[in-house]
């Protein structure tokens, strides 16, 4: 009970040289200097903004891979489409060790079916004007699901070899793809005129905020990993601490990506959860420092607290090496 | 009103108490002393500071971005380059912060019942990591795309996507402009106040305590 009471300051001094100190003055200058470097920086180096991509710039810049992705969407082989939660009931991107999955757990917050909210509903907003594509919908929709993976992986195959024409078509060769080449012409139309972009953050909304859509569709093609890994940013390139250009990134998550590079992390497919766990355990430790014997005593076993404090212990011993005069000299206060 | 004048003292209010509370545990002349302990002559003080004054243009300059909204650095070269001011002292916050950190861990700045004072230092540490974080996805920038299209899996490992879209944008600008920073700034109200209360700690002596 004793021991709640606060000491006071002037016991707790007992014994300590006290000097004059002006912190108010300190914090100003702090304040001075700090802004001097930052509008030097902010001068001379100005700061990342790589213009974003688009669905648009995607599938003109793209087109076959544009193509391609959205055709495994309706197939259901992207990443998406087998994701499990947050998106939807797949299994292939669920971590969990047994039992114990919170991925699962949290359930499906954020829904996205890869096939209708990626190709077929944008395909039948856009076939009110479009009667061909409107039959190739009913039949693309009306077939027996056997048959429409048929098509698709006829498709897919064939896409391997599509060349893109003058215009930002694909010609590819013929095959019995059923409808497809038309949804995917008109899907490519859509994409290229930017509609896409739109319809896929408005989706009946007016004000837009939530970029999900647009921003799954995208990292499920070729396209955006390749621009990342041109600027080293992929996760096996330590990506999560890198910026476009020279930029620093979060490099304060060195530690986060560190554990990506190295068994048995690496390639596992539990890797992501795995490293939260790790991160929240250390960074528990860190809460819990002063608790923990070892990690609290690491500063008695390396004595940096001599360099720290050398003037201090310089004086303890002999005598103090001056009189109280005005502080020693350099700034630095609490 | 007049006559209590005289008896005031012994009539027993919450307000003095409160007064009291305060005023034992963190007088004014403790929050802002003219006199240090003369160990407090180390550069390692200076980190703190530091951190502060990078923390104070971080916000200003947030502040004017985000009055200005989102679209703004984008098209207008004075809006870049608070843009890049809002860069730089979040990259000096960091530097000064992590220096501060492990001087204050070298210095084993826990002792004498200064551990919470190290714990709000370090949810303060977290909740900064959160805060650099959603400021990235809110760039509306290709790294903004790309951080958040990379990060969502992490994050949805731990349930956490569930509640915590990073690919939501109104959700991320939201919570970076208005949670979080509100958050920072109790907590280093906090963390100051909780320094001042106890005052700076002593070096670390070699057996007990004493000159
Ligand atoms: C925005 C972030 C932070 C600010 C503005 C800040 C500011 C300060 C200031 C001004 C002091 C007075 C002493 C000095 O300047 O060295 C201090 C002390 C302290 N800080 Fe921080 N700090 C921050 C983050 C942290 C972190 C991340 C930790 C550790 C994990 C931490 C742990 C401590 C401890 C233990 C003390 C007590 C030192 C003593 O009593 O001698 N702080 N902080």
């Amino acid at each position: 009970m004793k021991r709640r009471q606060p000491i006071d300051q002037e016991t707790y001094y007992s014994g300590i040289r006290m000097v004059p100190y002006d912190l108010v003055k300190e914090l100003a200058i702090a304040l001075g200097l700090v802004l001097v470097l930052v509008l030097a920086a902010s001068a001379l180096l100005s700061s990342p903004d790589q213009t974003p991509e688009t669905i648009q710039s995607w599938s003109q810049n793209d087109p076959v891979d544009f193509v391609t992705t959205a055709t495994g969407e309706l197939a259901g082989t992207t990443i998406t489409a087998q994701y499990g939660a947050p998106y939807n009931s797949g299994t292939a991107s669920v971590q969990g060790f047994g039992f114990f999955s919170p991925q699962s757990w949290a359930g499906v917050r954020e829904p996205v079916d890869a096939a209708q909210d990626f190709v077929l509903k944008p395909l039948s907003a856009a076939a009110g004007a479009d009667p061909n594509l409107k039959t190739a919908l009913s039949d693309y929709t009306s077939a027996d699901p056997n048959q429409q993976k048929a098509w698709l992986e006829a498709f897919a195959k064939a896409l391997k070899d599509a060349k893109v024409a003058s215009d930002g078509t694909l010609t590819m060769a013929s095959g019995e793809f059923g409808p497809l080449p038309q949804m995917m012409a008109s899907l490519l139309v859509l994409g290229r005129a930017g509609g896409l972009d739109g319809y896929l953050v408005s989706n009946g909304h007016f004000y837009q905020t939530d970029y999900t859509l647009p921003l799954l569709f995208m990292g499920d093609g070729g396209y955006l990993p390749g621009l990342g890994e041109n600027q080293h940013l992929l996760g096996s390139q330590w990506g999560m601490m890198n910026e476009t250009g020279s930029y620093p990134g979060q490099t304060w998550l060195w530690l986060y990506t560190f554990w990506y590079q190295i068994p048995p992390f690496t390639g596992n497919a539990n890797a992501d959860l795995m490293v939260v766990i790790t991160m929240t355990v250390l960074s528990l430790a860190l809460l819990l420092v002063p608790f923990i014997p070892g990690l609290r005593d690491i500063p008695r076993w390396i004595p940096v607290y001599r360099l720290i404090w050398r003037s201090h212990y310089a004086g303890e011993t002999p005598q103090p090496t001056a009189a109280d005069g005005p502080s020693e000299g350099r700034p630095g206060g609490p | 009103m007049s006559e209590s004048i005289g008896t005031e003292a012994e009539v027993p209010s919450w307000t003095r108490a409160t007064r009291d509370f305060i005023g034992k545990r963190l007088p004014l002349a403790h929050f802002l002393p003219d006199r240090q302990p003369a160990y407090v002559g180390s550069w390692v003080y200076v980190f703190g500071v530091a951190t502060i004054a990078s923390l104070a243009w971080v916000m200003l300059s947030g502040v004017i971005l985000a009055f200005f909204g989102p679209q703004w650095w984008h098209v207008t070269g004075l809006g870049r380059f608070v843009n890049s001011v809002h860069f730089w002292s979040v990259q000096a916050l960091f530097i000064f912060m992590v220096l501060h950190l492990w001087g204050q861990y070298f210095m084993a700045s826990w002792r004498d019942g200064r551990a919470p004072t190290w714990m709000v230092g370090v949810v303060i540490w977290l909740v900064m990591i959160v805060t650099a974080f959603t400021g990235y996805l809110s760039q509306q920038n290709f790294d903004s795309q790309w951080i958040g299209v990379n990060a969502k899996d992490a994050i949805n490992s731990s349930g956490g996507g569930a509640f915590f879209n990073v690919l939501n944008f109104g959700q991320m600008y939201g919570i970076h402009v208005m949670l979080l920073p509100i958050g920072i700034t109790v907590l280093v109200i906090l963390h100051i106040v909780q320094v001042r209360a106890k005052g700076v700690v002593r070096p670390i002596e070699g057996k007990g305590r004493g000159a």
